[in-house]
């Protein structure tokens, strides 16, 4: 085993004197785990525990798809389906999609990107996956205690006074998890601003960092407010402190301006860090800078700071003033133009590029058409005379089905792969994981597209039982969110089939640019021997491959 | 309605076909978009597919004019959605002042209708063909929505207070009424359907409906304006300790401190459960609140019957 590694090794670095070791075989034993400092293991802990939930809501779909395959309620009663759909949503929200890219791809490449050993605060880091982990076990103990039917959304009076589910006990688990998420802003922030290598000025840094940059303070500024929101359901709650619930003097209201204030800057949290991979990707496998670099770094800003000021787009039939949903609207088509300025960026980017087609770059590309056709039906929903119309219903679904599986997920995915050889040493099945892609983006759109027509045709969401013209468009979603679990399943399998099988890893098995691929991989448990000095731009594709310094 | 299966929904409201042209606008601006953005994709990742490893193309910094243009145009086209969005949104909200009045009170999980001449149907809704219809609803628990696919109008219904919506159907037929809002258990449930009717069966639904012979809803809101002695203190102007309600409903009216607000539907209510919210200048704060006391059907009555009073003489509607 050790002369294999050896090998691989001796090929790159004829002057480095290689002892084998690095962070992942630093130490053994639970305990070099559970109580570890190391970013990088600390993404691994999330990778684990978020791959967990990503199961159990991708298997609470399964069961909403299923029920919905007839008109009837025929597979399970309301009360189990409504149920379904809401540990669905919160799950895949709060457990899944906001931790995903930033707690394990940002977690484990902000510090090697920017040339630094750790995060700032990294007994933070760690503490931040212990508290989303208790999150966890409280909503894990929900579902186990009966489960909860207010839909993700919490609309009161309905979740603080009419529910009979286990309301509490989830609102305590997303309360708690909420930390998890400012712990890990706060840190994503005070590192990128105190810890990056000499000569790394902010106009050097990799995409990747702009993004995670403007989803921490997304993260900090939004999350508080949901915590505050969620605190005051339970007052209502358990001790009728007149808020929200008219009968007791309060304004329901004010709970959907509360809980889009954060919720809707939650889908940013849930797409930058999608968009901060796929600028790496696509400038990696078209060999190219990313073109208008600046335009793609300020676009992020400029998304997390709009992103605040459109909450009551999702409000316009609410009861709110028609003026204040004029001003909305106005703003929701104005948080459209950092999103298009990437796309055409990204595109550019190809134009005389050398470009290849490994399994992340062909995530990179199903992303920015997916992410098209979700940002632009977004488009409809935010002109008031048609929200109207579609307004929940199966439109909106399909909408932010595009934005967070095509977008966010896809994102994670393609970023998954790309750096798997750097967070594990192992090389994953190419040609099995292109087809996995591939099956991935045929179940998807056959999934969500069909999804759109439904709802312009009328059918709400959160409907367990549906009127028999709508059928065929909810037996062909069906079909293909049965073709979209097994793709699932194939990265899982054949990612957990390459830490064993896998061919070993080079340090840069992609020639791509960056201080990630100027290391050893896996990295060595202090990331760098010594501290690299940044004298260029983020992707000098045109030049060679730096050589690995250690 | 076809039975088998349908792709898209019926268009039976005036304002429909506008909302569908709007549609088909944003749809041709999509597909252009989404178009070019996969046209230009595959054909960059094809055209400049890798030939060599050793392949290094030159870099490309960026472009300021084209940056400008990918700004410009999505910037102009979304300008023209929010304006031809927003215009037909304040027409879909304002409803015309002729219009048919109904009330609607939603509970967990059904649907309550009543007409101005005291019919009561329930997950059913009757109404003539070319006939503006506004609806004035109120929910008795959690929040629910109005929903109407066919007429492309929805509107939430709320709590302790009201919310109005309106259409005016231009075919007969059955439509589907859905809740829209998630509402508990039996959320997809909440459904019933809109009859509309040509008028001279809408006239002849009225008179064998099971509310025939019923009194109007405004004057069971008489019979509990004095049931619930309104009267001692709402009497003819300048007698009363309370302000005169009649030619009040659709009028400003003065309050206490300067301000004045529209005498409406939501106004009349608030004023019977709150009544010091809004205190009409030149009175005291001497009228006890009405809330826990009389039930949604009730306040619907009386802010009829107050309604019927500020019109003219004979103006309940039907």
């Amino acid at each position: 085993m050790s002369t294999t590694v050896f090998e691989r090794r001796s090929n790159f670095v004829a002057d480095w004197v290689f002892s084998g070791e690095h962070y992942l075989n630093i130490n053994y034993g639970i305990r070099s785990w559970l109580l570890t400092v190391d970013h990088k293991r600390i993404a691994l802990l999330y990778l684990v525990s978020i791959s967990l939930f990503f199961f159990l809501g991708g298997a609470f779909a399964v069961l909403i798809r299923l029920e919905l395959l007839t008109p009837q309620g025929d597979l399970v009663q309301a009360e189990t389906y409504n149920k379904l759909f809401t540990m669905h949503g919160i799950i895949m929200i709060f457990f899944f999609l906001i931790p995903s890219i930033p707690a394990v791809l940002g977690n484990f490449l902000i510090p090697i990107m920017i040339g630094a050993r750790d995060m700032a605060f990294p007994r933070l880091n760690l503490a931040s996956w212990y508290v989303y982990t208790l999150g966890g076990l409280f909503t894990l103990g929900a579902i186990i205690g009966g489960g909860v039917d207010t839909g993700w959304t919490f609309y009161t009076p309905y979740s603080s006074t009419y529910a009979n589910s286990q309301v509490i006990l989830t609102a305590l688990g997303i309360f708690v998890t909420g930390f998890s998420s400012i712990l890990t802003g706060l840190n994503f922030i005070v590192t990128i601003h105190t810890m990056r290598a000499p000569g790394l000025t902010w106009f050097r840094l990799p995409l990747f960092i702009w993004a995670h940059y403007a989803t921490g303070l997304i993260m900090i500024l939004g999350t508080p407010v949901i915590a505050t929101t969620i605190f005051l359901v339970g007052l209502e709650r358990l001790l009728g402190v007149g808020i929200f619930d008219p009968a007791l003097g309060g304004d329901p209201i004010l709970f959907q301006h509360l809980f889009w204030f954060y919720s809707h800057p939650a889908v940013y949290i849930m797409i930058l860090p999608a968009m901060g991979v796929i600028s790496e990707i696509i400038a990696c496998f078209a060999r190219k800078r990313i073109f208008g670099y600046d335009y793609v770094a300020f676009s992020s800003v400029a998304i997390a700071v709009f992103g605040f000021l459109v909450w009551g787009h999702h409000m316009f039939v609410s009861g709110q003033s028609p003026y204040a949903g004029m001003v909305f609207s106005f703003l929701s088509m104005l948080v459209a133009i950092p999103s298009a300025i990437k796309v055409f960026n990204w595109t550019a980017t190809l134009y005389k590029g050398s470009v290849s087609y490994d399994t992340p770059m062909l995530y990179a590309m199903g992303f920015i058409g997916l992410f098209t056709i979700g940002g632009l039906t977004g488009l409809f929903l935010a002109t008031l005379g048609l929200d109207v119309h579609m307004h929940d219903t199966y439109f909106v679904v399909a909408h932010f089905h595009y934005i967070m599986v095509g977008g966010a997920l896809m994102g994670y995915l393609g970023g998954l792969h790309f750096w798997w050889p750097k967070m594990t040493g192992r090389m994953y099945p190419e040609g099995w994981a292109r087809i996995a892609a591939l099956i991935l983006f045929v179940g998807f759109n056959l999934t969500f597209f069909p999804q759109f027509l439904l709802g312009y045709l009328g059918m709400p969401r959160r409907y367990h039982v549906y009127p028999e013209e709508m059928q065929i468009l909810n037996v062909m979603s069906t079909a293909g969110a049965s073709i979209l679990a097994a793709g699932f399943l194939m990265p899982m399998s054949y990612f957990v089939w390459s830490l064993r099988y896998g061919k070993m890893a080079s340090p840069n098995p992609w020639k791509a640019k960056g201080l990630e691929w100027e290391i050893p991989s896996p990295p060595l448990h202090q990331n760098f021997e010594t501290t690299p000095v940044v004298t260029h731009e983020a992707y000098p594709y045109s030049t060679p491959e730096a050589k690995v310094v250690i | 309605m076809a039975s088998d299966y349908q792709l898209f929904p019926d268009q039976a409201s005036t304002l429909a076909p506008q909302v569908d042209a709007l549609y088909y606008f944003l749809i041709a601006v999509s597909v252009a978009f989404t178009a070019l953005i996969f046209f230009l994709v595959v054909y960059f990742a094809v055209k400049y597919r890798r030939r060599s490893d050793l392949d290094r193309p030159k870099p490309i910094h960026g472009d300021a004019r084209l940056e400008f243009v990918w700004i410009a145009v999505p910037l102009g086209l979304t300008m023209v959605m929010f304006v031809w969005g927003a215009s037909l949104f304040f027409d879909l909200r304002r409803p015309p002042s002729d219009a048919l009045e109904i009330y609607a009170v939603s509970k967990q999980w059904m649907w309550k209708f009543q007409h101005p001449g005291g019919q009561r149907e329930i997950n059913e809704l009757h109404v003539p063909v070319g006939r503006p219809v506004k609806l004035t609803m109120t929910s008795e628990d959690v929040i629910h929505s109005w929903f109407v696919p066919a007429f492309r109008t929805k509107m939430d219904v709320l709590p302790g207070r009201y919310t109005m919506a309106w259409f005016e159907a231009t075919k007969p037929g059955s439509f589907h009424l859905f809740c829209a809002e998630y509402c508990g258990t039996d959320h997809s449930h909440m459904t019933g359907r809109i009859v509309v009717m040509t008028p001279a069966q809408y006239e002849r639904w009225l008179s064998n409906s099971n509310g025939a012979g019923a009194q109007s809803l405004a004057s069971v809101g008489e019979q509990l304006f004095h049931q619930q002695r309104c009267d001692t203190c709402h009497m003819e102007r300048g007698k009363g300790t309370g302000p005169a309600l009649a030619g009040l409903f659709g009028n400003d009216v003065a309050l206490r401190g300067g301000n004045s607000v529209t005498a409406d539907e939501t106004y009349i209510r608030e004023s019977i459960l709150k009544p010091n919210a809004k205190l009409v200048a030149g009175y005291a704060a001497v009228m006890p609140t009405y809330a826990g006391l009389i039930t949604e059907d009730n306040l619907i009555q009386l802010v009829s019957y107050v309604k019927a009073l500020g019109q003219d003489t004979g103006g309940e509607a039907q």
